[in-house]
């Protein structure tokens, strides 16, 4: 056979290798819908941040995010939201626990009922909290007796991000809970482990990964969190403020490379938690699969 | 790099969105009674969980229906037919209903073209698709004024036109699509890739153009996926605070929705007004979860 033969048995190489999305129509208008308005919606307003952001110069962003005032509200959103993250880790996972194993009445109600804070406004939340942990409320009554102050304190920043997260830790838990297999629990149970044993050495250790990215979770979204928590945080500069409304103070104050900056500092966090919570879940999946 | 974005985003959007992420029918996986606690610990748990979610969840849902109907009902009417009330309400309705058909209309195209295609990019899309869900809704409504405001990139270019933007209805507007609009997609997304194109490839060799695959075979499949999305959409746009906060200007009886209302009401000391007002959005709030009830099941079943 001789090389032309050979060439023209083979598969003719084409000229230029044509690349296709897919065999069904509509590619071209759904992907130009898409990014047009994804362009006019989240592009456009991003550079428009980022060219403010370039309008700074180091000195001044550096006082503006280094001021006392703004390393007050970054204890009181990061040390605050890791606090109320804690609580609702602790009781998320039992309510989880309890939705996921037990059968009581008012099951299907409790269910539904840990959404609400996803559904529910925040300023509506947060005139709600605020009416019943002040002085006259429900839970203000029992406590201000005893010198514990929620509303107007820090206590009440926790409350209202304990609130604003509570959907997240349960919501991760859950399914690992139900999809747990139970085979390595009778195993546990059979080879003479008490229930604490086999909670602590068999089901904890499945449940960490996805309980720690319902914490990363609950985190983000309280840091983030600004409608609930201006009304029942009193607003106190340098003790209840939180990162979002000093940067809506200083747009008020038409201070716009004040509040870019502060901006910046909340996206570089929200940038790192997202890379925390990546890691985490994909040490979950491992967990899960490994 | 874009995948690990792609898939903490995923994270977030499994919470998030999610009213979503827990499967039906977890009763018939209790496990048997010798694998389980001795019922005074049950107890104890059930009436924990229970205590938590009645001080953090019922409490706040009885004091907004106590507060707005504690003084009557003609107290609870009369403050809640205020003019000013009148407008956020009205104002929260033309919002929604501009913000919930574009949303859609996106979504489906969105989660069209990431579920029936292979291109260069994609897991950046999904990025950019999940991106309002992990920025603070302050931070939202700042990039819009960065734009848009009077000291904005094109602030003296609209002035010199006559528009305006900010402080306007086109801000609020603009800002409830940026934090609601990966609701849809989100949604129908994952049920489209899930059911994969088989059925779509058969009507294609059928003869069928794109459009009557989309209305004849995948709508059917995907319905009460974009049903769940607008339901959620909806819920978002009605009640978003903060994004619209920092774009209204609070311009009273014409920049303010109707959360935003309620804390110009609270912070008067019109207490009735302000929870006769949150017990609609309450309302809404409920309404939502019961739909989530009816609808969840009934989306990944054909």
């Amino acid at each position: 056979m001789s090389a032309a033969e050979r060439a023209s048995v083979a598969p003719a190489p084409s000229p230029r290798r044509r690349w296709v999305p897919g065999v069904l129509p509509g590619f071209r208008p759904t992907l130009g819908v898409t990014l047009t308005y994804l362009s006019l919606i989240v592009l456009i307003p991003l550079a428009g941040l980022v060219l403010k952001t370039a309008e700074l110069s180091w000195a001044d962003f550096w006082r503006t995010v280094s001021g006392a005032r703004a390393l007050a509200t970054y204890r009181i959103s990061f040390g605050g939201a890791c606090i109320a993250a804690l609580v609702n880790a602790a009781c998320g996972l039992i309510v989880a626990w309890v939705l996921a194993r037990y059968r009581f009445p008012g099951k299907a109600i409790a269910d539904s009922l840990v959404d609400l804070p996803l559904a529910l406004p925040t300023s509506v939340a947060g005139i709600a909290l605020t009416a019943i942990y002040s002085k006259g409320g429900w839970i203000g009554r029992l406590l201000e007796p005893h010198g514990i102050h929620v509303a107007f304190a820090p206590a009440g920043v926790v409350v209202a991000m304990v609130f604003v997260g509570l959907p997240f830790v349960v919501r991760t838990i859950q399914p690992v809970l139900l999809d747990l297999d139970p085979q390595a629990e009778e195993a546990s149970c059979v080879l003479g482990a008490t229930r604490l044993q086999t909670f602590r050495k068999v089901i904890f250790p499945a449940l960490l990964p996805s309980l720690m990215t319902g914490f990363a979770l609950a985190f983000a979204r309280a840091v983030g969190e600004y409608g609930s928590i201006v009304f029942i945080s009193g607003n106190m500069p340098l003790r209840t403020e939180i990162v979002p409304l000093l940067i809506i103070t200083k747009l008020d104050q038409y201070d716009y490379p004040g509040a870019t900056a502060l901006a910046v500092v909340m996206l570089a966090g929200s940038f790192v938690l997202l890379m925390t919570i990546n890691a985490l879940q994909a040490w979950s999946r491992r967990g899960l699969h490994g | 790099m874009a995948d690990a974005w792609a898939s903490a985003h995923e994270a977030t959007r499994s919470a998030d969105v999610a009213l979503a992420a827990v499967p039906a029918g977890g009763d018939n996986r209790l496990p048997p009674p010798a694998m389980s606690e001795p019922w005074p610990v049950r107890l104890l748990l059930i009436a924990f969980a229970l205590g938590f979610l009645g001080l953090f969840v019922v409490l706040p849902i009885l004091s907004v229906f106590l507060e707005a109907f504690g003084q009557g009902l003609s107290t609870y009417v009369s403050r809640l037919a205020q003019p000013e009330s009148l407008a956020a309400i009205r104002l929260t309705l033309v919002t929604a209903s501009i913000a919930v058909p574009l949303n859609v209309v996106f979504g489906v195209s969105a989660a069209w073209v990431v579920s029936k295609y292979r291109f260069p990019g994609k897991s950046l899309l999904v990025t950019l698709i999940d991106l309002p869900f992990s920025v603070s809704p302050v931070v939202s409504g700042l990039i819009y004024v960065l734009m848009f405001g009077r000291r904005g990139v094109l602030g003296p270019w609209l002035e010199a036109h006559g528009l305006r933007i900010i402080f306007a209805t086109p801000g609020i507007v603009l800002a409830t699509i940026f934090v609601t609009f990966p609701f849809v997609a989100r949604e129908v997304l994952p049920i489209m890739q899930d059911q994969g194109n088989d059925e779509e490839e058969a009507a294609l060799t059928l003869g069928a153009g794109g459009w009557r695959i989309f209305w004849q075979v995948t709508l059917p499949k995907v319905k009460w996926g974009i049903l769940y999305g607008v339901i959620l959409c909806n819920a978002r746009s009605m009640g978003e605070f903060g994004a619209v906060s920092v774009v209204s200007g609070h311009i009273r009886g014409e920049t303010n929705t109707m959360p935003l209302q309620v804390e110009i009401l609270y912070n008067d000391y019109d207490t009735v007004g302000a929870f006769a007002l949150a017990s609609l959005l309450m309302g809404l709030a409920l309404a939502t979860l019961v739909a989530k009830k009816i609808i969840e099941p009934r989306q990944f079943r054909r």
